[in-house]
């Protein structure tokens, strides 16, 4: 017999398939699981979904090792022995929802601002918002504020929508893509592709980042940038194409505020504010009439440049004279700024004339015929074909706020937005400032049993939108939207824990956490947040935070400080919402929405939290959850995607909507609702029409579209804001100049920070330390194969990042002698860590880095006690403090941007020595937890033997 | 059987690799692995998966390795040093060391499309086979005592119950980047034929006189940004004043 | 290559037995005396102790049966099979000795020659692999034979001191031989040293044109079965003082101890017996670490993707 025939190649691979959404990470591919004998054969991407096409990235691949990894919880636990002993019984669903009913009860009848509930990886916002804000409590944000909140908040406030999520490069057209600071993003299989088909279809890509893997690696260039200096590089691109004249005038005129007048008194109220007519509409200057008329004048041909006065006798200019005038300045040139970027003004001047030259002579043409909102039809869409993309990289430094405007006026700058080509707004953005709510939070917004009288999340529109109270302090305990992060636009998780304990602004009494993991790779200063979760009031005995209830699927780090435990589903067990109203999975050509559905039964005591957190709102009968007689509204998390109404017809979901389910965007509920996106895959898409998929800022017909979906109720165009006046209002507030007045102590620093033009300055991290007693800087990056925390306990991920070496620039390495497998100290103001070290070229020569949140704290995640995670990884958080070194009048700032309190991450300077001859273990090193009823785990894994032909 | 087929298989199956764009992601040797712990032969096995030396059997395996031009200065961000993401699997060689080597007939070369097989059945785990596998593309199933490698999916490739599309090597079909693609590499009109004669497709080791299927694409050249640094037209007048004018007559354009 | 220990002994075992079965094959001893018995006996065992011992490096050792199928083409399979085939005269040459207290000449003959055959194919195991380049010469397989014959002979010896016969003619093929086997093993040893790895890093991974290629990350972070039977390196220094060791027991020792034997008179004793014996076990050390470093100190091709 020929061994041939012994091989069966027609097998199917299962009984069934589940088509579903992958949560392995943010991204939120479909996937179809393949079920066989009630357990998971394979799971493969789904070729018909929209985000990844049937590509599946590792994490995804190895969803079966995620499904069934050891560390999985059991059951709801109560600790029993002190926080962080690992001590927990086991208890009932109904004890345990008996008590966070009565502590959360009794902390919303009494003063609900007591409650601090803070969510992380979730994708739960609009819930877990909404419930918030029933409650009560001022204090509620998701972990966009250690995330990349200068990302989101710059690009809105600049162009509407920003790279985070709503935007996307145009893969197909594009000839020019030039990435800041990306190693892996949320966007992770879209952005392969793209980069895949773009460099196939001979396209230039530019990678600026210090280190070299990933997306790098395949980079045609590669700019090695020193961390924090990209905004000089950016604006000295910016004075180039200025000097050059390549700029789209026609663009800026027609879409962007550079004709805008800008009010030139200096000492007054209004120095930097728009010049306004009487209904609050910006003027410019008509050059034929000479006189100032508001935007949007029919015919008006508006000046650029100018002194002008206007009818009340003031003088004004046009915001793009101060922002040409600006960035002319010769410290902008290559030269100027090639030694504080280590960028060659070569380089610099080579990126300025390749993007000068596709997005003009390289311009491409979409010959389809639309109508602008001033009424005005195109022949067709112009293309500049240049794109950008940006990550964390620029966001998380604390002057990320201002860098990332400044990459955003350069895209404007060169007529690139959301044209073919260019960057693409996925909807429901573009969406401008004044489109968003004001933050709600203030003392007069919430009270005892009711709920806040707002969203909790939002855009200040100047100084009073605040929440502050009377003397300025903070209203929130993260100190969002305080003089401290004006612009805190997503909240300051990374705050909550250091700003709790301290009991400052006050202290709290429940802190209510899902999905993060903030005993460990989500807190800067980690070893110091585990003793504030685990210290104690002296006088009262108490813990300083006094209760915790925490929501997680797996036996995390955090896990071991909880009071009680609410155990998750795993994601192929529960209904979960990709949600319009959260973070959409649109595209730029597509209006998208997706679930997530049981496609297997959990054989634990757990349950998804979000029927949990309903299942709460019912028994505290918050409004929206229980009804006039306090008897629930809604069963579960499944019957509220279907049944709730945030506006009238507008629910979670957006698709199949209407009693027949014919219906997208706004429509009646339907009860088959989630019967039909099951059926279609999980997801559904509405396509944007062709003469509404370009230039949606300013689209009629896009506007029209997006009114139909129920985005808005009425069209909300956007104009793109190279000179924010926002800011602009801050700074007459820190010179006294306007109500209300920013207190001395951050007067200095918000001159500083809110010009209202992008600016650059030395990140803080960096400024406030000596440069030569810390002379590198140290970084991480988003291993590909891992999601922050979550892939030590899957058997197959963590044989890809069992530990994390230290990468370490070749000239630093001979400089001390260091080898491969040697050891060292990294040595930071706030603290030191002992790693093992891997030599690097390929890197910025003061740059050193390592993967994130690889290294694991003994005793999680259902691992050995001597896993390589804990003994040889590492987390760089020890050396980041949540707190930058004193000034010199004592004050201690945040670690964050000052404008939006975005967590500065990647500030840190180090310096780094050879460790001697020791034990090879990194430091530094903690008590071992203790499993709560771990799963036993095998010594020997063959998953699908049973299968074995 | 463990002679090699006697003339050139009449198909030549096998991987072209593209390095210029994989990203060293894993999402291959994950998906490859997802796959195969089900199908053919025993399950991929992992031992001490919780513990300290975690290891298990991979049929794919992505490498780094960093590429330093010679001579060149190394310095971060002016030298070119550069990292290259490397997968490797079995590459079907048409010369299979692993497969003269085996004294039991379990490894062979299958005759009409050259793909390289073990059947588990007939392998007594002597790991001959990979010792002579110049190329590491050959793991021992530890759990099971044969011997596992790529089946280039055979039981996908062919598999009827699939949808034509899928009917690719799971690391082919899940790769984002697209930098695996699988063919006939003895027919010169396919798709990876011609990508390997456009792109200048090398084979590894060929010294080890193994003559591979497999193919990888080298990283195409590429053309620094300063070489671009004179091509912007250097300014016309000086300063802001000589931009506004310009400016102005512009905007009468427009 | 990663130096397991049921390889080294096997391959110093067999080697052994089957050197000394063709001393035994060729008649060298007494077929009527006790210790010529004796060494039949210890042959065969060696031998099949060796065998045995190979197959505990297997997965499925139950199938080990599958592996004569293919002599065509492998050379664990000839071995395999001459291994088996060789058994048939040795043990018709070994009842004639021990039972019969007769030398069966044909059958030793035919003995002797395959033994030496089946020594040749385990040899041509290594020889045969490309991938590894220490092992990938003829160097090898001389090695190999003039080991087993060495060995063989200095056993024979040993058995001829007991009584067994002329203690003046094996001594001195022992001296021979030794000398042969070692200096052959220099000039393999200078081979591993001084040429040049057929492939490289740059040539595995075909980005030579490039530059100069280095491994940056694994693919996984802990050992694989690849890493821990190819991965093995033993540092330069230590394998240095082993070879010495390896000399000095394998060669140097039996062959001043012979010599003194020899100068001594060459008469079978228990004095002399003694002394051969601590030469045969200092050989058998010695060629116990000469395996190891075989092993140790060979590289795999495979090694250019790990940074070996
Ligand atoms: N040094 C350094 N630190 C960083 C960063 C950095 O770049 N460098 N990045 C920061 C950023 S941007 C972020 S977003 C944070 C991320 O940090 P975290 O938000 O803490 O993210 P994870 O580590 O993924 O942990 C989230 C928790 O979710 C749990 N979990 C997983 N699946 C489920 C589930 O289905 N249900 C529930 N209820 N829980 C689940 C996990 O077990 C884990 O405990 O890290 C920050 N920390
Ligand atoms: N596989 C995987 N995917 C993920 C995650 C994950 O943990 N794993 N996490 C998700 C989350 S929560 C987030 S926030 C996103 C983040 O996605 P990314 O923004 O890609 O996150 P980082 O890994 O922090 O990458 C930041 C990059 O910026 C570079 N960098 C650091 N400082 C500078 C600088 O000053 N200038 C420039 N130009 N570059 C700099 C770093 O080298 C790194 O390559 O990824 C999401 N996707
Ligand atoms: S990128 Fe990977 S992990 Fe994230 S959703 Fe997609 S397949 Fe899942
Ligand atoms: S790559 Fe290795 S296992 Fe595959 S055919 Fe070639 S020699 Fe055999
Ligand atoms: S391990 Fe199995 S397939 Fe490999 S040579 Fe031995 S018997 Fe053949
Ligand atoms: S072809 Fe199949 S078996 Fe081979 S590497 Fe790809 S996925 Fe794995
Ligand atoms: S999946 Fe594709 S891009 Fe990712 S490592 Fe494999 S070949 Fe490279
Ligand atoms: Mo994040």
């Amino acid at each position: 017999m020929s061994p041939r025939e012994r091989v069966a190649l027609s097998e199917p691979v299962g009984d069934e398939v589940c088509k579903t959404t992958c949560y392995m990470c943010a991204c939120r591919c479909g996937i179809n699981v393949h079920i066989k004998d009630g357990k998971i054969r394979y799971i493969e991407g789904n070729r018909d979904h929209p985000v990844n096409k049937g590509v599946l990235c590792a994490k995804g691949s190895a969803g079966i090792m995620q499904h069934y990894a050891p560390a999985r919880l059991r059951a709801p636990l109560k600790r029993v022995g002190p926080r962080g002993s690992g001590e927990f019984q086991e208890i009932s669903w109904d004890e345990a929802l008996g008590i966070a009913t009565e502590w959360l009860g009794e902390v919303r009848h009494r003063d609900p601002k007591k409650l601090a509930f803070f969510t992380g990886r979730d994708q739960s916002q609009s819930l877990t918002g909404f419930w918030a804000q029933q409650y009560g409590t001022p204090n509620y944000a998701a972990h966009g504020g250690f995330c990349s909140v200068n990302m989101a908040a710059a690009g809105i406030m600049t162009i509407g929508g920003a790279f985070w999520e709503f935007g996307a490069p145009d893969w197909d057209r594009t000839k020019l893509f030039v990435m800041f600071g990306v190693a892996e993003d949320h966007d992770s299989n879209p952005i392969k592709i793209g980069i895949s088909k773009l460099k196939q279809r001979g396209a230039r890509f530019v990678s600026v980042n210090p280190i070299r893997t990933g997306y790098s690696a395949v980079a045609d260039n590669w700019i090695g940038i020193r961390p924090g200096t990209d905004g000089l590089l950016i604006l000295s691109v910016v004075h180039e194409l200025l000097k050059a004249r390549k700029i789209d005038v026609d663009y800026l005129v027609r879409y962007s505020n550079a004709p805008w007048l800008v009010i030139d008194a200096p000492g007054t109220p209004e120095h930097g504010l728009f010049a306004r007519d009487g209904e609050g509409r910006p003027l410019v200057w008509e050059t034929v009439t000479e006189r100032a008329v508001p935007t949007g004048t029919r015919g008006a041909r508006a000046a650029l440049s100018g002194r002008f006065e206007l009818p009340d006798g003031r003088f004004a200019v046009p915001s793009f004279q101060l922002l040409a005038e600006k960035y002319l300045d010769p410290k902008y040139a290559p030269e100027a700024v090639a030694v504080e970027s280590g960028v060659a003004a070569e380089t610099i001047r080579g990126l300025a004339a390749e993007i000068a030259r596709v997005a003009f002579e390289e311009e491409i043409f979409v010959d389809q015929p639309w109508t602008d909102v001033n009424g005005q039809r195109h022949q067709g869409y112009v293309g500049r074909p240049v794109s950008f993309h940006a990550m964390r990289g620029l966001s998380a430094h604390s002057n990320g706020f201002q860098t990332t405007r400044a990459l955003h006026m350069l895209q404007v700058l060169i007529g690139a937005i959301d044209c073919p080509g260019g960057f693409r707004f996925e909807p429901p953005y573009p969406k401008p400032l004044t489109a968003h709510p004001t933050p709600h939070g203030r003392a007069e917004h919430f009270g005892s049993d009711k709920p806040l009288a707002g969203p909790h999340l939002g855009f200040p529109r100047g100084p009073e939108d605040l929440l502050v109270g009377e003397a300025g302090q903070p209203a929130r305990i993260d100190k969002a939207f305080s003089w401290d992060a004006p612009i805190a636009a997503h909240g300051m998780m990374h705050m909550v824990i250091a700003n709790a304990h301290a009991g400052d602004p006050y202290p709290i009494d429940v802190l209510f956490m899902y999905m993060a993991n903030m005993a460990w790779n989500s807190s800067m200063n980690t070893a110091g947040t585990i003793k504030m979760l685990e210290d104690k009031d002296p006088a009262t005995g108490e813990y300083r935070i006094p209760k915790i209830i925490y929501s997680d699927a797996y036996a995390s780090e955090m896990v071991a400080y909880a009071d009680l435990v609410l155990p998750d589903t795993t994601y192929l067990e529960r209904y979960d919402c990709i949600s319009l109203l959260d973070r959409p999975i649109t595209e730029p050509d597509a209006v998208q929405d997706a679930i997530r559905w049981p496609v297997l039964e959990p054989d634990r005591d757990v349950r998804a939290f979000q029927s949990v957190l309903i299942d709460l709102g019912g028994r505290l009968k918050l409004p929206g959850f229980a009804d006039g007689m306090g008897e629930p509204l809604y069963k579960d998390y499944a019957d509220y995607l279907v049944r709730h109404e945030r506006r009238p017809g507008i629910g979670p979901l957006a698709g199949f909507r209407g009693s027949q389910g014919d219906r997208a965007g706004r429509g009646a509920a339907n009860a088959e609702q989630l019967q039909r996106y099951i059926d279609n895959g999980s997801f559904f898409s509405a396509h944007i029409p062709l003469e509404a998929q370009f230039f949606k800022h300013a689209n009629q017909a896009y506007q029209d579209f997006a009114v139909r979906m129920g985005f808005f109720d009425m069209p909300q165009p956007v104009t793109f804001q190279l000179y924010q006046e926002v800011l602009q209002k801050f700074r007459l507030s820190a010179q006294g100049l306007r109500d209300p007045v920013a207190p001395d102590t951050h007067r200095q620093r918000i001159l500083e920070a809110f010009d209202p033009l992008p600016d650059w300055y030395r990140p803080f991290g960096e400024a406030l330390v000596d440069r030569s007693d810390y002379p590198h800087h140290a970084i991480t990056q988003r291993p590909m194969a891992m999601y922050h925390s979550w892939g030590s306990m899957n058997a197959w991920l963590r044989q890809i990042h069992t530990k994390n070496p230290l990468y370490v620039p070749g000239p630093i390495c001979d400089e001390l002698g260091l080898k491969d497998g040697d050891w060292a100290w990294v040595i930071s103001h706030h603290g030191r860590i002992k790693v093992e070290v891997a030599r690097m070229e390929a890197v910025n020569t003061s740059t050193l880095w390592t993967w994130n949140a690889v290294g694991k704290r003994a005793g999680a995640w259902a691992l050995d006690k001597d896993a390589p995670e804990a003994k040889k990884g590492f987390l760089m958080n020890h050396l980041i403090a949540e707190l930058l070194p004193p000034r010199e009048d004592g004050m201690r700032w945040s670690n964050s941007d000052p404008v939006t309190g975005q967590a500065a991450w990647y500030d840190l300077r180090v310096r780094i020595e050879k460790a001697g001859a020791g034990e090879a273990v990194s430091e530094p090193q903690f008590s071992p937890l203790v499993q709560p009823e771990p799963e036993p785990h095998p010594m020997e894994l063959r998953y699908g033997q049973e299968w074995a032909r | 059987m463990t002679s090699l087929p006697s003339l050139p298989t009449p198909k030549k199956l096998g991987l072209v690799i593209d390095l210029d764009v994989c990203v060293g992601c894993h999402a291959c040797v994950v998906n490859c692995k997802e796959w195969n712990t089900g199908g053919y032969g025993s399950a991929l096995s992992d031992q001490d998966p919780y513990g300290a030396e975690a290891s298990g059997a991979w049929l794919n395996r992505v490498h780094s390795f960093e590429v330093v031009p010679d001579g060149g200065e190394v310095v971060g961000e002016a030298g070119e040093a550069r990292i290259v993401h490397f997968p490797k699997s079995c590459l079907h060689c048409e010369d299979a060391p692993c497969v003269t080597v085996c004294p039991t007939g379990a490894s062979y070369k299958r005759a009409d499309d050259g793909i390289v097989l073990v059947d588990e059945d007939m392998c007594i785990g002597c790991g001959l086979c990979a010792w002579a596998c110049p190329y590491g593309a050959r793991e021992m199933d530890l759990a099971a005592g044969v011997m596992k490698k790529c089946t280039l999916c055979i039981d996908r490739i062919y598999n009827e119950t699939f949808e034509e599309a899928d009917r690719q090597p799971a690391c082919v079909r899940t790769c984002p980047a697209n930098a695996r693609h699988f063919g006939d590499l003895a027919d010169p009109q396919s798709a990876v034929s011609v990508m390997v004669a456009e792109r200048g497709g090398i084979d590894l080791m060929p010294e080890q006189g193994t003559r591979p299927v497999n193919k990888y694409l080298p990283p195409r050249a590429r053309k620094p940004l300063a070489a671009s640094a004179n091509a912007m037209p250097r300014e016309d007048t000086d300063g802001a004043t000589g931009l506004f004018a310009w400016l102005d007559r512009m905007l009468d354009r427009i | 290559m990663h130096p397991a220990l049921s390889i080294i002994a096997f391959t110093t075992l067999s080697g052994l037995g089957y050197g000394l079965a063709v001393m035994l094959g060729l008649g060298l001893l007494d077929p009527a005396a006790v210790a010529t018995k004796i060494a039949w006996i210890a042959a065969l065992a060696a031998i099949g102790g060796g065998l045995l011992s190979s197959t505990l490096h297997l997965g499925n050792p139950q199938r080990a049966w599958r592996a004569f199928s293919q002599w065509r083409s492998s050379w664990l399979s000839r071995e395999g099979v001459m291994a088996v085939v060789t058994f048939v005269p040795l043990l018709m040459t070994a009842w004639a000795c021990v039972i019969e207290g007769r030398q069966a000449v044909v059958p030793g003959l035919v003995g002797a020659v395959l033994s030496l055959c089946t020594v040749f194919c385990t040899a041509m195991i290594y020889a045969s692999l490309k991938s590894v380049d220490a092992w990938h010469t003829r160097l090898t397989p001389a090695c190999y034979l003039l080991f087993s014959l060495g060995g063989g002979a200095v056993a024979a010896s040993f058995f001829a001191f007991c009584g067994g016969g002329n203690a003046l003619w094996l001594p001195l093929v022992a001296i021979v031989a030794l000398v042969g086997a070692w200096v052959v093993k220099r000039a393999w040893r200078q081979h591993l040293q001084a040429t040049a790895p057929l492939s490289t890093p740059e040539s595995a991974t075909g980005l030579g044109a490039i530059g100069h290629v280095r491994l940056f990350e694994r693919p996984h972070m802990t050992e694989n079965y690849l890493t821990r039977e190819m991965g093995f390196r033993i540092a330069r220094k230590h394998a240095a003082k082993l070879w010495i060791i390896a000399m000095a027991l394998g060669g140097v020792v039996p062959f001043v101890l012979f010599a003194l034997l020899l100068a001594a008179g060459a008469q079978a004793g228990p004095g002399a017996a003694l002394v051969a014996g601590l030469a045969l076990a200092s050989h058998v050390i010695g060629i116990l670490a000469e395996r190891w470093l075989f092993f140790a100190e060979a590289r795999h091709a495979v090694m250019n993707y790990y940074g070996g």
